[in-house]
């Protein structure tokens, strides 16, 4: 008989049930996709902070002195130690290489420029001029192992702008896996052909396609630079072209890893040789950038790695700010849902008390008329928890897809978590109600006058 | 429901209250007496109507003033603009001044000037002249053991410390003939390009190499345009400097803003919408309940008209009353979740108080229309039999 009441119920009142199911469906959609984007957003924008460049600089242990002054390096060029460009990969082998963006080597050398001025400025002159170019990697394809990647300037410093005049068939540059459009202008990495900073280009009047001299090396110029930065007055060309101007074949001074890193805490800081083994092994396995530091110290022989602090220390903050916005803006989403769903719940109780009414007149009592209700909201809430649970999937998957062009992942637990829910705010807006629906008199109730 | 068997009084006792009431027209009163007489269901309306109004100003107020309170966490950065002597010329002595002059009370300008001299054992350093006051504040990721206080004293970065002065002792520097006695005051470590320079105080580093400052850092507050907008300006007031971005931290900061703002416009939608649909609920569910006053009103001869309006002068009276409420408690929240995430107040936005206006009533009006079209089909009497 109970079951026959629940099942008739459903089947006979399936408008009513159905208003009941969407308001259920929609509060747990809403409730999946947020909580989907608020645990996911943290990484997200981790990923989007990389957008400000390297947090990590990985210098020779025995490193003399810089000497630049507005991207003029005025160190003799062979002064110094170098790392060496075979340990580079080694970077993938680290316990945190999955947190490690990119990153690229820079080899600074200070090259003669033929001075050809524009026609526009003084034409007489064609004295030489002292500039720094500086070797790195653009895109370049690597491989640790069995794995293969790319890393570069492309990954680890996103503001970088090349501009160039390309045609159609003139952009053979750079991996397959780039669309062609936005390799334009960016030279190969096993090349000869250089990026000249903006202003430096202004000042010898060249554009892209012109022949550059080089240390009497005629190299070609595949695109304009701007950087907003000291490489504006600099030539930028592959590592490889740098190491042969220098002489110093797989030389590199300096490398910039760019790493998503966990924020700073008190543990972070703390120096390692102080460390008990079972908090260093803690220690040692959080992504802190001190620890990516630690790291990436062991894995490239004679190096000191850094954090670079304007960088690493301001995304902790910026982070835990969005992480904790996004929060509360989550519980909001809850509990707007929730009292969606207990006041469409309300409603659908309270339209039935004429059939309270009956049942009691028959004699049902307040504990078979109040499982009835329940039975009936936890099959409801179990249905909509499901519909809710898979649109909310693909809300999320939507949200993540149009703002981050990245999937936003859903975690299994969460569907457990997300049908407990959704059954205990139904049970929660269907508790006062039916408790009301129960204490009716049946005589009023059938009267309708209640 | 409030009439409950035992509330109910007798027609005597009725008719002796009602004579004491000022007699307001029909019309008034219905609604005020629809509203007392089921309280508890019309305040389940208006609880309803009031979160429903409070969640979305919370919303709207904050998706106006994170993007404020963000930037303000993106000024830690650094600066986004600087200001560079063009080749061969110096910056005008006022030119912070100007600049600060130029862009309003919250923009940092820290000079920088530039020279390399040499250690007394012939090793080349870059010696910085800046205004430690303001640098401090601009450059809140420098890690300084101690700020420099008075004269002769100057911040080693670590890598020049071990050439300079491994032991922290005094040291001596040349710069073209001329030798100044330094004091290391603190360490500097930032990571980057710092850490082999040493800085000293501005007027100090000018009497000592006559040099000016070349280059002024400038963290300017606002939006994108805002900040195209101040470089303009810079560019007039200082023509002999190169006015550029710091695009590094100019586009960094755009990305990541765009997301946020992009994620908590979807959420803040999400969520109003959500609550628009609690109301929805609970307000078709009171009218629908009502279907008996609405058949009596029929029956004794009410035209369509003023049945209509009576049904929705309720519903924007509730709409009004509800976005009033929760436009008030929808502030506290906002504030609220400044404070605790921000460790600032979130500013109340009244502008936005007409939106969540609009957007009560016109919910308000659409769930009492809803019903009210169903049940306009139907004959009062069969209503009135219950069925």
């Amino acid at each position: 008989m109970f079951l026959r009441l629940v099942y008739e119920s459903f089947r006979r009142q399936s408008r009513r049930k159905l208003l009941a199911g969407v308001a259920i469906t929609l509060g747990v959609a809403v409730a999946t996709a947020m909580i989907a984007v608020a645990t996911d957003i943290g990484d997200k924008i981790n990923r989007e902070l990389r957008s400000y460049g390297a947090n990590l600089v990985v210098t020779p242990q025995e490193d003399t002195l810089d000497v630049e002054i507005g991207g003029i390096n005025l160190k003799p060029p062979s002064d110094g130690a170098f790392l060496n460009e075979a340990d580079l990969p080694r970077i993938r082998g680290t316990f945190w290489h999955h947190n490690i963006v990119g990153f690229s080597p820079m080899l600074p050398v200070v090259v003669k420029v033929d001075g050809s001025r524009s026609p526009a400025r003084n034409t007489s002159v064609a004295a030489t001029e002292d500039v720094t170019l500086v070797g790195t990697y653009f895109n370049k394809q690597l491989a640790f192992g069995k794995e293969e990647f790319t890393t570069g300037v492309r990954i680890t410093h996103p503001w970088w702008k090349v501009d160039a005049n390309c045609k159609g068939a003139a952009t053979p540059l750079g991996s397959s896996a780039q669309p062609s459009g936005q390799n334009c202008g960016w030279p190969d990495d096993n090349s000869q052909e250089v990026l000249l900073g903006e202003r430096l280009a202004a000042k010898l009047g060249k554009h892209s396609g012109d022949a550059v001299n080089v240390n009497g090396r005629p190299l070609t110029v595949a695109g304009i630079l701007s950087t907003g930065a000291a490489e504006d007055d600099q030539i930028v060309a592959p590592l490889a072209l740098a190491q042969q101007i220098l002489g110093k074949p797989g030389a590199v001074r300096r490398v910039y890893v760019s790493a998503m890193t966990k924020p700073q805490d008190a543990l972070a800081v703390r120096d390692p040789k102080t460390m008990s083994p079972e908090i260093y092994d803690r220690w040692y396995c959080s992504p802190y950038v001190q620890s990516i530091a630690y790291q990436l110290q062991e894995a490239i022989p004679h190096s000191h790695a850094e954090q670079i602090r304007q960088v690493a220390q301001n995304e902790g903050t910026v982070l835990s700010r969005i992480k904790g916005l996004m929060l509360l803006v989550t519980l909001a989403a809850l509990f707007a849902s929730a009292l969606a769903v207990s006041a469409a719940m309300a409603t659908a109780i309270f339209e039935r008390r004429v059939e309270v009414g009956l049942m009691k007149a028959l004699g049902a009592g307040n504990f078979t008329v109040a499982a009835i209700f329940f039975a009936e909201a936890l099959l409801l809430a179990l249905i909509g928890g499901v519909a809710g649970f898979t649109a909310g999937s693909l809300l999320a998957h939507q949200i993540g897809r149009s703002i981050f062009s990245s999937q936003i992942s859903i975690q299994p637990v969460l569907f457990p978590i997300i049908l407990t829910i959704a059954v205990l705010v139904t049970f929660a807006g269907s508790a006062a109600a039916i408790r009301r629906a129960v204490k009716f008199d049946p005589v009023f109730a059938l009267r309708g006058e209640a | 429901m409030s009439t409950a068997p035992g509330t109910l009084r007798t027609p005597q006792q009725v008719a002796d209250r009602r004579a004491g009431s000022p007699h307001t027209s029909m019309f008034w009163r219905m609604l005020l007496r629809a509203a007392a007489l089921r309280r508890g269901r019309a305040a389940s309306a208006l609880l309803a109507m009031v979160v429903a109004a409070a969640v979305a100003t919370a919303m709207m107020n904050l998706y106006v003033d994170v993007q404020a309170k963000l930037r303000t966490e993106f000024r830690n950065y650094g600066a986004n603009v600087v200001v560079v002597a063009k080749n061969g010329k110096s910056l005008p002595a006022d030119a912070v001044s100007t600049i600060e002059a130029a862009l309003g009370p919250k923009t940092m300008a820290v000079p920088f000037s530039y020279a390399v001299a040499r250690t007394s054992d012939g090793q080349s350093v870059v010696v910085v002249g800046t205004d430690f006051a303001r640098a401090h504040q601009l450059d809140h990721w420098w890690n300084v053991s101690r700020w420099p206080s008075g004269p002769g004293e100057a911040l080693i970065g670590v890598r020049a410390a071990a050439v300079v002065s491994s032991k922290r002792e005094p040291f001596d520097l040349t710069f073209q003939g001329k030798t100044i006695h330094l004091a290391p005051a603190g360490l500097l470590q930032t990571g980057a390009g710092e850490d082999s320079r040493i800085y000293l105080d501005q007027s100090e580093f000018q009497n000592w190499t006559g040099l000016t400052p070349t280059t002024i850092e400038v963290a300017a507050n606002g939006s994108s345009d805002e900040i195209q907008q101040a470089m303009k300006s810079l560019a007039a007031a200082l023509p002999a400097a190169d006015v550029r971005p710091v695009r590094q931290i100019v586009e960094g900061e755009a990305n990541v803003l765009n997301k946020t703002r992009a994620t908590l416009y979807a959420s803040a939608t999400l969520v109003v919408l959500t609550s628009a649909l609690c109301v929805l609920a609970t307000l078709i569910g009171w009218v629908l309940d009502r279907r008996r006053d609405f058949a009596i009103m029929k029956a004794l001869g009410a035209t369509e008209r003023l049945v209509n309006g009576f049904f929705a002068a309720e519903a924007a009276a509730l709409g009004v009353a509800g976005a009033i409420l929760g436009f008030f408690v929808g502030i506290g929240v906002a504030a609220w979740i400044g404070r605790a995430n921000f460790h600032a107040p979130v500013v109340p936005r009244f502008s936005v108080f007409p939106y969540v206006l609009a957007g009560s009533v016109a919910v308000a009006l659409i769930s009492a229309i809803v019903p009210i079209g169903l049940l306009r089909r139907v004959q009062p009497a069969i209503i009135l039999r219950g069925e």
